[in-house]
């Protein structure tokens, strides 16, 4: 189990350490500065944090020395354009671009593009083939101004098998790393969209993707209006119609070894972005989708108004310790898989990731 | 040689003392700031090398009016001031 917990929030990061039974704050890096991302490389022990400063744009520090220092390195950017260019308002996910190729780190940014480093992050190259992507100019802002990557998926088998979700832009899948790439959503509809496009690959909003490291066929999607499963490496996907209390979330995380185990966190929707009757539940299926529990144990059931964004729920290497941290600043932590949940910190900024390692 | 000034708010992030640089333009006395310090760029700056939405520069008081080429005018003894558009939260 992993005793180190990283806590992105509005305010900063924070280290939580597991200390016996309890969790406490045992750090605080770049307090009053917003942190959209992290990583913990398992490969090499290196820490990344993006940063969304409101003033003075993204930035990404790192730390290879377990978070006692840091440095700023460069941030992924777009080409300099003769005409209107962009500018790489948010870095959105980051992850390690497989087991075999040490230092090499995917980035998904809002606008929505995917950058590739294979250096540690000392440099950045925009994916140009998904950036050309014709389909890419039906992408639209998913409660940001722009799309944005959100998502990406290595496979283990196969470092070259990428699979990404846009929000809002659907489901892609490159079988060459990166060099194309083709769309992945077919049978995911869009309630939002008008039809007859609103099952068109590109409208589908992709809040979160997870793929099981043990069972990469089979992946989850919370989307915008609801729940998808797919056990076919993303060549079909199956809607889920069993999960309660309600379809509408942001968050997934799926059990490293057992990819019919899955956890979300439903809310009102879309129009209100609440939980429902303003109790905090976890929803949890161990059958694949056929049935799911409500999971409430160590939760607040009255008068909750939090909100857990798509990167605030993280589980652990084991697939028995979750993380979950709110808009409103709570984190909670579980040992069990959800059983029971302990409120380990109440006063914190609002939570954007969380992640361990 | 022009003065150059940075918020408070930036030095919580990066070095930027207050300094002089020559330029006869707002982007030529900058490029000779970020030739000494090239991570103060990208505080400034955006990715296609406009000024960033949320900072504001001033020349002598002025807002400069050209925030994409940065072609203001400077004279000698000019103060260029560069702070952070105000907002919170």
């Amino acid at each position: 189990m992993s005793d180190r917990l990283l806590v992105g929030t509005k305010k900063g990061l924070f280290e939580l350490r597991r200390n016996h039974a309890d969790w406490s704050i045992a750090a605080s890096h770049f307090l009053g500065d917003p942190i959209s991302m992290l990583l913990a490389d398992p490969r090499d022990g290196t820490l990344y944090a993006a940063e969304a400063l409101g003033h003075f744009g993204v930035k990404l520090q790192r730390s290879r020395d377990d978070g006692k220092s840091w440095q700023e390195i460069p941030a992924p950017a777009f080409p300099k354009s003769d005409t209107d260019g962009l500018s790489v308002s948010y870095l959105f996910c980051l992850e390690t671009a497989g087991a075999d190729r040490p230092g090499w780190l995917w980035c998904g940014t809002i606008p929505g593009a995917l950058f590739l480093s294979k250096d540690h992050g000392e440099s950045w190259t925009l994916n140009q083939a998904l950036w050309d992507l014709p389909e890419r100019k039906d992408w639209m802002g998913g409660g940001f101004d722009d799309a944005g990557v959100a998502s990406i998926c290595v496979d283990p088998r196969n470092s070259t098998q990428v699979t990404i979700g846009v929000s809002t832009g659907g489901v892609w899948r490159s079988g060459d790393d990166g060099a194309s790439w083709h769309a992945a959503s077919e049978g995911m509809h869009a309630e939002y969209y008008p039809p007859p496009r609103n099952h068109a690959p590109e409208v589908q909003d992709i809040h979160r993707l997870v793929q099981c490291p043990a069972a990469p066929d089979s992946l989850w999607v919370q989307h915008h209006n609801g729940v998808f499963r797919s056990t076919d490496g993303a060549r079909s996907w199956q809607e889920v119609t069993t999960i309660r209390p309600a379809k509408f979330g942001f968050a997934a995380a799926v059990h490293p070894h057992d990819p019919d185990t899955a956890w979300f966190v439903p809310g009102v929707k879309d129009e209100c972005r609440l939980p429902v009757d303003a109790r905090l539940a976890v929803a949890r299926t161990r059958d694949g989708a056929r049935s799911f529990e409500v999971l409430t144990k160590g939760l607040p059931q009255q008068h909750a108004y939090d909100l857990v964004y798509r990167h605030a729920l993280s589980v652990d290497a084991t697939g028995t310790r979750l993380a979950m941290g709110s808009t409103t600043g709570h984190l909670w932590i579980t040992e069990d898989g959800g059983d029971a949940w302990s409120l380990e910190a109440g006063h914190m900024p609002p939570i954007s990731c969380v992640r361990f390692g | 040689m022009a003065r150059v000034v940075f918020t408070a708010n930036l030095h919580r992030h990066i070095d930027c003392p207050l300094q002089t640089a020559p330029g006869r333009s707002v982007r030529a006395v900058l490029e000779h700031v970020f030739a000494a310090q090239p991570r103060l760029r990208s505080y400034i700056l955006d990715d296609q090398d406009r000024v960033r939405k949320h900072v504001a520069i001033y020349v002598n008081g002025e807002r400069i009016t050209d925030r994409e080429r940065l072609s203001d005018w400077i004279d000698d003894d000019d103060e260029l001031f560069v702070f952070q558009a105000l907002s919170g939260g």
